[in-house]
């Protein structure tokens, strides 16, 4: 489903943000990407998203190679991935129930259709009661719901979280990492970036381990769960 | 192709939203461009009423031929048959010396004098109406017929009508360059209004690239944007003209009066009018499309 193989990625400037990384990751898989703050986890997230290219080695998405994708496809990647930001990228000029709508009207859904799905992804999230309000009265954890509920609207096959318990405490991490269990049962392909150990030891998931751009060979050893 | 109007239509009704969110800007531009696309069309519209009334003026215009004093009535008669026979010529009318003596007695009040001559002073003369009116058909035979024998002088009545047409065609040129000049500042005036609403947009043009937006998608609801604002500041303008023309059409009528003739100013045909929408919506857009193509690749992601 996701596969580097010798990614390089140098930022303007020169800092070699991630080393020689390769990887696999299956269909329906979970796995956590870990790692210190600057270690290269949003880099890594960012790769498999078109948003930053490698400058060696192949990102492979569903068998397209992303590294050499070209401008013109990179929307109709991105319609299957469901993004989690790390800053949330909310728009303040709308209402709770609008920003959930935005994907939908990106790919010219239906007025009916979209309602509908928008409603059910607020339910999921435990927004729906929310949906008239501007995502600027939520608190922290709600808003990161809301993220999560943009994410998973258009029902994408694979979803990318950059620290989606960020700065929550643990009751709203665990709610969090509720949702994205009932994700993974139903065969969504899950990476997500953290460094909150609480949250990791809940689950049975393989951690690809990032230090310094690098991967650990550690990580290999504790993964556990789901193989193929 | 459903889904193609569907996403059309959105971003129209979407743009429209925008516009009314915003409704003092909206009206402010709009206006700018109304004042600033009536100035050509409405010295447009008056230099079409100008050609209007010199064509009803002058009827067609003709050449008088006066024979030499020494031509007999022979002669006369010869010239006018071969006139008449000229190709180029449609109808000839014969002024006798006599008729022309008359006419001055008549119309001009100077009987007396006239009275006292021994001898009448004025020669023959044909009042020719040529088929074509192009100004070089006219000229060429005008060189011609001086060229005749027994023919003292030929004159050409169009002088003055080809002064005013010298006049029109200068005035059309003003208006042409007044156009151009202020087509660029409507596009300048969208171009600039487009890259504010890029400006204010940026978040929502960030994000929805990220989440799988096509550029085209981004775009559109700025051309709307641009293509509308031209669009009805092309209809304010077209109201501000029609608005004038009233008010001096009304001043006019008392003015006509004292002249015992009707005359009134006509303001757009329908060919004219479509086409003053057309092109001010047409230059909003590329206003809109110049301040996007600017814009939007330096709105990237990451
Ligand atoms: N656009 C950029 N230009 C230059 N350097 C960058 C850019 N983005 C990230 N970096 C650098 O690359 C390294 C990895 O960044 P990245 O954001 O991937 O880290 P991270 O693991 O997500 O950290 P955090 O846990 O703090 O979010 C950092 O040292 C950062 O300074
Ligand atoms: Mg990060």
């Amino acid at each position: 489903m996701i596969s580097f193989s010798q990614v390089c990625k140098r930022y303007p400037g020169g800092y070699e943000a991630l080393k020689n990384i390769s990887f696999d990751i299956a269909e329906g898989e979970m796995v956590f990407i870990t790692g210190h703050s600057g270690a290269g986890k949003s880099t890594l997230l960012n790769l498999i998203a078109a948003i930053e290219r490698p400058n060696s080695g192949s990102v492979v998405v569903n068998g397209q190679n992303v590294a050499s994708l070209k401008a013109g496809a990179i929307p109709y990647l991105r319609r299957n991935l469901g993004l989690v930001f790390q800053d949330h990228k909310l728009l303040f000029d709308r209402s709770v129930f609008d920003n959930v709508m935005l994907p939908l009207q990106i790919c010219g859904f239906d007025h009916r259709e979209s309602d509908k799905r928008v409603r059910a992804a607020l339910d999921k999230v435990g927004l729906l009661q929310r949906e008239k309000a501007n995502p600027i009265a939520l608190s922290g954890g709600e808003q990161q719901r809301l993220c999560i509920a943009r994410a998973i609207v258009n029902r994408p096959s694979i979803l990318l979280a950059d620290e989606p318990t960020g700065n929550l405490d643990m009751a709203y991490a665990a709610d969090i990492m509720g949702i994205f269990k009932s994700f993974h049962q139903v065969g969504v392909t899950l990476l997500i970036a953290t460094h909150d150990e609480g949250v990791m030891r809940q689950f049975e998931a393989r951690a690809l381990a990032l230090k310094h751009g690098e991967l650990q060979p550690t990580s290999v050893r504790q993964a556990h769960g789901k193989h193929e | 192709m459903n889904n193609w109007l569907v996403q059309h239509v959105s971003a129209l009704l979407f743009t429209l939203r925008r516009l009314r969110a915003t409704p003092a800007s909206s009206l402010f531009n709009i206006l700018i461009i109304g004042i600033a696309i009536s100035l050509p069309a409405g010295m447009y519209v008056l230099l079409q009423n100008v050609q209007g009334l010199a064509e009803q003026a002058t009827g067609a215009p003709q050449i008088s031929v006066f024979l030499s004093l020494d031509a007999s009535r022979e002669d006369a008669a010869r010239i006018g048959g071969q006139l008449k026979q000229h190709e180029a010529i449609g109808r000839v009318e014969f002024v006798s010396r006599e008729q022309a003596l008359e006419q001055i007695k008549r119309s001009t009040g100077l009987a007396d004098i006239i009275g006292e001559l021994t001898q009448n002073p004025l020669p023959d003369a044909y009042i020719i109406y040529p088929k074509k009116l192009d100004p070089q058909t006219l000229e060429t035979l005008r060189d011609e017929l001086q060229k005749w024998p027994k023919l003292e002088h030929v004159q050409l009545d169009s002088a003055w009508v080809r002064k005013l047409e010298a006049l029109l065609k200068f005035g059309r040129l003003a208006v042409l360059i007044l156009a151009m000049l202020l087509s660029f500042a409507l596009v300048a005036v969208t171009f600039n209004t487009i890259r504010l609403q890029i400006l204010t947009r940026h978040d929502e043009i960030e994000v929805s690239k990220l989440i799988g937006a096509t550029d085209s998608f981004i775009r559109r609801p700025f051309l709307y944007s641009g293509l509308l604002q031209g669009l009805l500041g092309g209809a304010t303008a077209w109201l501000i003209i029609v608005i004038s023309l009233r008010l001096l059409n009304s001043s006019l009528a008392g003015l006509m009066q004292l002249y015992a003739s009707s005359f009134t100013l006509h303001a757009f045909s329908a060919k004219d009018t479509l086409t003053l929408l057309g092109f001010s919506a047409y230059l909003g857009w590329l206003g809109a499309w110049l301040s996007v193509a600017q814009r939007l690749w330096q709105i990237e992601p990451g």
